[in-house]
């Protein structure tokens, strides 16, 4: 039976949810799983990682802080030690990071930001981006081993438990780049690449000032992260990892909610696979409305706080 | 210290995707060209590191023939040679095997330091760094956002799904490079006149012996064309009704 390595990426006891997804996207093609989780801190997340799947686990013990080689190395001994022939993590940063080096370890190809992925033939075929999105290329590996990152909010995490047991085995010492902090991002704040909803704004706000309108938004629905356009992050108004489109990140949330963006072509191939897309603008001629399902012509100072209070109303009465 | 500065030639941003006859290539007609956007970074700091601790700048790229024009612009930044290891198929090469033409040149360069960007604006892989420094079995830090160098090693920063990390690693190194870390510089005319007379090398790339195979390319499906729901904030009801009963994502 064909076996998938996955690397299960975590913070603060639980792991991330991209990762339980790539767990759920290794499952739905009938191998069994194997899930690597690597110190420091990572016992707990070992012991649950049954639940999400994981036919067996392997749990790097000992390390006390994260390498990043270590951690590529230890996946590639797992590839060796189960046979299997696909490796897979989130593309998260983390992820993109591991899997072309522990790809490099095992002299295969690496494919990053899989937006489909399945079973073909004695291997794998997936669909990833290129040109951010501009074009989808369907493409298979002839290398021992299927190295490949999946995007975020795109695969299903699994619902069916497995065995799950937890073998230990001692982290790979001596590593050569460390992980010495991790200056935690505020509580509730997610990524743009990973969360659910994504409300982003470009020029059209008209000064970093503003943005606490758009944060509000954010936090009215959730589970929510505000993005922002090349425009805004160059003028500086915004922090360069919330840049959306060809020259930043590439997103696919369930909600993209686009604020005084026009829709530069570079900034529409990063966002133009959202499930909804919503834009608010004043110009009825914006090419944001041509990819968006719902628009409102208006401005932002307005339309947004209305927006606001009316999620809020919506989300209390459910 | 010798700084090698891995760069890709790549379509300008703006480029729209066609798909070629094949129907598994970019139709490239009419594509203009730039050095992807991380690598601009990546030169910067490499030419950065030399005013900070001596040494020189080699710029590497696997490209086509008219990719000069790309390591020119660098030399006229501030580098100091070129080596363009040319590929007349560099558009199919995979990041394995781009990755070990550029170990192998930099192993024969006796380099101490790479940059190169985070990731190459056309193929969005970020893998040839990564490769890179793990086939030289060097230490690797990628999508830096900060960072500190010395003779023997550095901290570097950069932004993950959790924070920011903080790194430590000690040379020799490969640093792949994000947004952040600098503000590339404008090539001066003297520049300009200084890269004509320094040295570009023109070598052949190796056949690749690629594994990533590309079964088709399309374009990503329409959307369905939407609607304007009204305006102004009286709009707002309308669309709350449409995310919550058509939508059915609030």
């Amino acid at each position: 039976m064909a076996k998938i390595v996955v690397h299960v990426e975590h913070s603060a006891g639980r792991a991330r949810q991209a990762s339980l997804e790539a767990l759920g996207a290794a499952k739905a093609t009938g191998a069994e799983v194997v899930a690597v989780v690597a110190d420091p801190g990572a016992a707990e997340v070992a012991s649950a990682l049954g639940a999400a799947g994981a036919d067996a686990v392997v749990h790097f013990q000992g390390a006390e802080a994260f390498s990043p080689d270590a951690a590529a190395r230890q996946l590639a001994q797992t590839v060796q030690d189960h046979g299997a022939n696909a490796l897979l993590a989130a593309a998260s940063a983390q992820g993109r990071e591991l899997i072309p080096r522990a790809a490099a370890l095992l002299d295969s190809a690496s494919i990053a930001d899989c937006i489909r992925f399945e079973a073909a033939g004695d291997g794998y075929e997936a669909v990833r981006p290129v040109l951010a999105g501009k074009a989808l290329a369907t493409v298979r590996s002839s290398s021992p081993v299927f190295c490949g990152t999946l995007r975020p909010n795109v695969f299903p995490p699994c619902t069916d438990a497995a065995a799950g047991a937890v073998e230990t085995k001692p982290s790979i010492a001596d590593p050569k780049v460390v992980v010495t902090e991790i200056a935690a991002k505020q509580a509730g704040r997610l990524d743009v690449k990973e969360a659910p909803v994504v409300v982003s704004g470009g020029r059209g706000m008209k000064g970093p000032e503003h943005f606490h309108l758009l944060e509000e938004l954010a936090a009215a629905f959730g589970d929510a992260a505000v993005g922002a356009s090349r425009a805004v992050v160059d003028a500086g108004w915004r922090p360069h990892a919330e840049q959306v489109g060809q020259t930043g990140k590439t997103v696919a949330p369930q909600l993209y909610i686009a604020v005084g963006i026009s829709g530069a072509i570079q900034h529409l191939a990063g966002m133009r696979t959202s499930r909804v897309i919503v834009a608010i603008n004043k110009d009825a001629d914006a090419p944001i409305f041509k990819l968006a399902d719902y628009g409102i012509v208006g401005d932002a100072f307005e339309v947004v706080p209305a927006l606001t209070e009316a999620v809020k109303t919506a989300r209390a009465g459910k | 210290m010798k700084i090698v500065v891995c760069v890709k030639r790549v379509p300008t941003t703006d480029v729209q995707a066609k798909i070629a006859a094949d129907g598994a290539a970019l139709d490239t007609s009419g594509f203009q060209y730039m050095l992807s956007f991380y690598d601009e970074l990546a030169v910067e700091q490499a030419i950065l590191t030399k005013e900070q601790l001596g040494g020189e700048v080699v710029v590497v790229t696997v490209g086509p023939g008219d990719a000069t024009k790309e390591l020119r612009e660098c030399l006229a930044k501030g580098a100091d040679s070129a080596v363009l290891i040319k590929d007349d198929a560099w558009m199919d090469r995979d990041a394995r095997s781009t990755a070990k033409v550029l170990a192998d040149k930099v192993r024969e360069l006796g380099a101490d330091l790479v940059f190169t960007g985070r990731v190459a604006t056309d193929r969005d892989n970020a893998a040839v760094g990564a490769m890179l420094g793990t086939l030289l079995d060097w230490a690797t830090v990628t999508d830096v956002s900060e960072l500190e160098l010395t003779e023997s090693g550095g901290t570097a920063k950069r932004e993950s799904e959790s924070g920011v990390e903080t790194l430590t690693f000690s040379l020799p190194a490969v640093v792949t490079c994000d947004k952040g870390l600098n503000e590339p510089r404008y090539a001066g005319l003297k520049g300009i006149m200084a890269a004509k007379k320094k040295p570009v090398e023109e070598v052949d790339a190796p056949a690749a012996e690629n594994h990533v195979q590309v079964q088709s390319l399309a374009l990503p499906a329409e959307r369905q064309e939407g609607r304007i729901v009204g305006e102004g904030a009286a709009a707002v009801p309308a669309l709350i009704e449409a995310l919550q009963n058509e939508a059915q994502v609030l």
